[in-house]
């Protein structure tokens, strides 16, 4: 079984208990459906173990097969340039259906970011090289497909649904 | 799970459709090194697909001079609607007729299931087979394995 190679540090963005006894990290694509599909899952197991885990997303576009999966990556880093991570992974995965460049700038101005700011941020691809390092430590922990999810490191190769997840993590608990 | 073919053999050399009209050795790809990756069948679901997670990290293998082939059962014109589909930018060989031929010989075909295992191979330079693994059949066995193989193979 592959174990993540990449310890989570503080330049992860973490949601909840950072001292959790079990900490969930995924790695995921946001224009991905299975992601999409894992989104509310994820909010149901933070929900259902409160301050006993902390969750870490890292980005794994995969770009051949999703055009906008890096800009929506990129974007996310740019609102958490300006802490607003969350709010904009949440928003854009709430819209995954309608996800476009377009609607990237929409949800940054709604957020109180600079929708021109962003776009000046995608044409440099300006987190770009933080996009790709999420990538590649993913690959040499053994991410196989989004989402991949590991519990307190060791990579989750059951099913992405609530029930085969909470298992897991009630093992480490 | 059958056995496969173990680091020190001599990779078979074959000789398979790559296109409709184009056929690729192994034998020509002497001097490089080559990731041969069997996989069960075209168009398994989307985001988990080992092709297409391979597709993504091709810069990584290119960086160690590697050349990466994907080998199945499916018929060329198959794999060309595939590849074609997700944007794979590696060639897809055809062990089609007689059908899992180059698999058997690699230990790495399901004749229950009439397709291939999941099973990589790293073959150096001479065209040695230097690491191989077998991935369970469900299991997408990603790149780690690859990755490292390559960075050992050039110590």
């Amino acid at each position: 079984m592959a174990d993540l190679k990449i310890p989570v540090t503080t330049k992860d963005h973490l949601q909840g208990n950072e001292n959790a006894p079990v900490i969930v990290v995924e790695y995921g694509d946001y224009e991905c459906p299975h992601c999409g599909h894992a989104y509310p899952i994820v909010k149901q197991l933070q929900k259902h173990f409160g301050q006993q885990i902390g969750f870490v997303f890292r980005n794994f576009p995969l770009a051949e097969l999703h055009p906008y999966a890096e800009s929506a990556a990129e974007a996310a880093e740019f609102a958490a340039a300006n802490d607003r991570f969350w709010e904009m992974h949440d928003s854009i995965y709430e819209n995954q259906e309608v996800l476009s460049e377009s609607l990237l700038l929409e949800l940054a101005e709604t957020l109180g970011l600079s929708a021109p700011a962003l776009r000046e941020s995608l044409n440099d691809s300006e987190f770009a090289p933080r996009v790709r390092e999420d990538f590649l430590g993913g690959v040499r922990s053994g991410v196989n497909g989004t989402p991949t999810f590991y519990i307190n490191g060791h990579r989750h190769d059951g099913p992405f649904e609530f029930e085969s997840l909470a298992a897991a993590i009630d093992a480490q608990l | 799970m059958s056995q496969i073919l173990q680091p020190g053999i001599q990779a078979p050399d074959f000789c398979l459709h790559v296109t409709p009209d184009q056929k690729l050795s192994l034998s020509e790809l002497r001097g490089t090194p080559v990731i041969l990756t069997f996989y069960p069948a075209d168009w398994s679901p989307v985001c988990g697909d080992q092709m297409a997670l391979y597709n993504e990290i091709l810069s990584e293998f290119r960086k160690h001079g590697a050349e990466l082939l994907g080998i199945s059962v499916d018929g060329a014109w198959c794999h060309e609607a595939f590849a074609k589909d997700r944007h794979l930018h590696f060639p897809l060989l055809s062990d089609f007729e007689p059908k899992g031929e180059v698999a058997k010989q690699y230990g790495a075909y399901r004749s229950a299931d009439g397709c291939c295992e999941r099973a990589l191979f790293v073959i150096d330079k001479r065209g040695v087979i230097f690491w191989s693994y077998c991935s369970p059949v469900a299991v997408n066995p990603g790149a780690d394995g690859i990755l490292q193989a390559l960075e050992e193979m050039q110590k």
